[in-house]
């Protein structure tokens, strides 16, 4: 599938759009979606173990992309910011889904897909197992990732992981990536 | 030993290392891009405190968010933990979760499984 900006961002602003963007992803922006987020949260009668709940995904999801954001292609600079990501948080039938999307080189592909493939397989029980795991043997990246958020972001929500790899050129593709947090299950 | 004393903001907790009063105290949120560059200081405060260490250590986690990047780190200081109670010290490991938060007790679960002390998993209503 090709990659058109407009498109997939009109696709992930379905539903009752709680907020969009698409920009730079700095640790400032992270830290005011937070803020934005959290009192939105409160403002809608949400309750406070769904509110935990998104608060947690989210902030796992902005970081991985914060940590994963390849450096643009060169054709693409002027066209785009730097560090450039999409984020939306919307209210669906059900559920919150968090939707982030961003650039990464064409040989991350294949490695990302069988990992995230790999996390939808997992029964709670084997994602409590693996996250144990890596969270005591694999070491920080220097940029501070641990290689934990996908795997988090599974266990916390209890739901598959939806994904989409859109052909940028021959170097690039624009990966997004939807996590949903049920919100009647409490 | 000069406590290490920092105050909490928005993406880093409150902290509260009194080696004469034997606390450690981590309170408040820990969502840092960068965990690292936050906990390096605390585990260099806890590896000198290893030296000459209270007779008794209690330890209060009581934290609303932490993110992953965190988790490691957090693991580092129950590790620095660890081997102060294996010299023979007594560590107390007070993990406070609030009550509708299934995900913070079984955070502490998880720690209690990996680290070898004593967890009391503390349940707080709000």
């Amino acid at each position: 599938m090709s990659f058109n900006l407009q498109e997939s961002f009109a696709q992930m602003n379905e539903g009752d759009v709680l907020l969009a963007y698409k920009g730079s992803i700095t640790t400032e922006l992270i830290t005011n979606v937070l803020e934005v987020i959290e009192s939105k949260l409160e403002d809608i009668n949400t309750a406070s173990a769904v509110r935990k709940k998104v608060y947690n995904v989210l902030v796992e999801a902005l970081q991985n992309l914060f940590h994963h954001i390849d450096d643009l292609p060169e054709e693409i600079k002027d066209e785009f910011d730097a560090r450039f990501g999409v984020l939306v948080i919307a209210r669906e039938a059900g559920s919150y889904r968090i939707s982030t999307g961003n650039f990464i080189r064409a040989t991350r592909v294949q490695q990302l897909k069988e990992k995230i493939d790999k996390i939808n397989t997992l029964s709670r029980e084997e994602l409590k197992d693996m996250y144990k795991y890596v969270l005591n043997h694999q070491k920080l990246s220097p940029k501070g990732g641990g290689g934990l958020g996908l795997i988090d972001i599974a266990k916390k929500t209890g739901n598959k992981m939806e994904y989409m790899f859109r052909k940028y050129n021959e170097e690039y593709c624009f990966f997004t990536l939807n996590v949903f947090v049920t919100i009647n299950q409490y | 030993m000069k406590s290490l004393i920092k105050e909490g903001s928005p993406k880093t907790p409150s902290v509260r290392f009194d080696a004469g009063e034997g606390i450690v105290e981590i309170k408040g949120r820990s969502i840092p891009e960068n965990s690292t560059e936050f906990f390096k200081p605390l585990v260099d405060w806890l590896d000198k405190y290893t030296a000459n260490p209270a007779t008794v250590t209690n330890v209060n986690i009581h934290l609303e968010y932490f993110n992953t990047s965190s988790s490691k780190c957090i693991l580092d200081i129950f590790k620095k933990l660890e081997a102060i109670h294996k010299a023979k010290n007594q560590v107390i490991v007070n993990w406070y979760y609030e009550e509708d938060d299934e995900d913070m007790l079984e955070a502490g679960e998880d720690y209690e499984s990996i680290i070898r002390i004593p967890f009391k998993l503390i349940e707080i209503q709000e």
